[in-house]
């Protein structure tokens, strides 16, 4: 009996050195593949090409005209709204933004104000989305308030 | 020597706490790793903007562009420039009008560099419209701060 007993007690012990091979060779993989992810979002635009679209030459509302002027190093160099220059300034953009519209309460549907972005080849396309930022809305603490939903291109200037 | 042979035995450390943490970094790494993020691109850095959220749908018939700072478009692995990339959309439009949607349905889902030119992205633009693709999302990056 005292030599069984001994037996058991000594089989029990297991060898853990594999398992921890393995659990460490999952722990490098998931480590080195992974990356935090960077939550993204869009801008929608709806851009049919012009002349096609009947509906808008029904419009009787023209856009609203946003031109964006660069230097040849692709930085902003002045925004100039409906041809009121606003220097550099997102804010007031918005700011006159607010006051062309009327109203700062949310347009559904198609029958919002619609806006078009005239910008030179060489801007650099982070400014574009600054300024399609500041006429689309802002942040009302954690409420976004929409301004202009309908977006669209001029054609490029070369 | 029965000394000796009792410190051989306490030479044997306890490996349970370190396991438990050892599958705790496993099952956390497990958890957070995201393999669906394929169609980002290691050439194109996005533009952050704070109104952006994370759509709740993911959009029907997405048309993935990336545009890289040089104006490099990436259409599905392959390499295109603006005057090429018709091609490209064409064959994307092949697949959708097979699967018996117009191309109406189609979003072009555009990834550019924060520093491409701007005339780089509407071109892009253009060149979709003339193959009747109207439907275009700027993707952003979200801005938190």
């Amino acid at each position: 009996m005292k030599i069984r007993n001994r037996e058991e007690g000594q089989e029990t012990q297991l060898n853990m050195t594999s398992m921890i091979d393995i659990v460490f060779l999952l722990l490098i993989f998931f480590v080195m593949t992974f990356k935090i992810v960077e939550l993204e979002g869009d801008f929608s635009v709806r851009m049919p090409l012009a002349g096609n679209d009947s509906v808008a030459m029904d419009s009787t509302e023209l856009p609203i005209k946003l031109r964006m002027r660069a230097d040849e190093l692709g930085r902003l160099t002045s925004l100039s709204l409906n041809e009121i220059d606003l220097g550099q300034d997102f804010d007031q953009l918005r700011g006159n933004v607010i006051s062309l519209i009327g109203t700062t309460t949310p347009v559904e549907g198609d029958d919002g104000p619609e806006i078009e972005i005239d910008t030179d080849y060489n801007l650099r396309y982070e400014y574009v989305i600054r300024a399609i930022t500041a006429v689309s809305g802002y942040k009302d603490g954690n409420e976004v308030v929409k301004l202009i939903e309908k977006i669209k291109f001029a054609k490029p200037r070369r | 020597m029965r000394v000796k042979s009792k410190k051989v035995d306490l030479a044997e450390g306890d490996l349970t706490p370190m396991i438990d943490m050892a599958f705790q970094l496993i099952a956390f790494f497990m958890v957070l790793i995201n393999f669906a993020q394929t169609e980002s691109n290691d050439r194109v850095k996005l533009p952050s903007s704070q109104l952006v959220k994370p759509p709740e749908a993911p959009l029907e018939f997405p048309i993935i562009l990336h545009v890289a700072k040089d104006g490099e478009i990436f259409l599905g692995g392959d390499s295109f420039t603006a005057e090429t990339l018709r091609v490209g959309l064409n064959n994307e439009i092949a697949v959708i009008k097979a699967e018996g949607k117009s191309v109406k349905d189609a979003n072009v889902v555009i990834r550019a560099h924060k520093d491409t030119a701007a005339g780089d992205v509407q071109e892009v633009i253009r060149v979709a419209q003339e193959v009747n693709l109207e439907n275009f999302a700027l993707r952003v990056k979200e801005d938190r701060s």
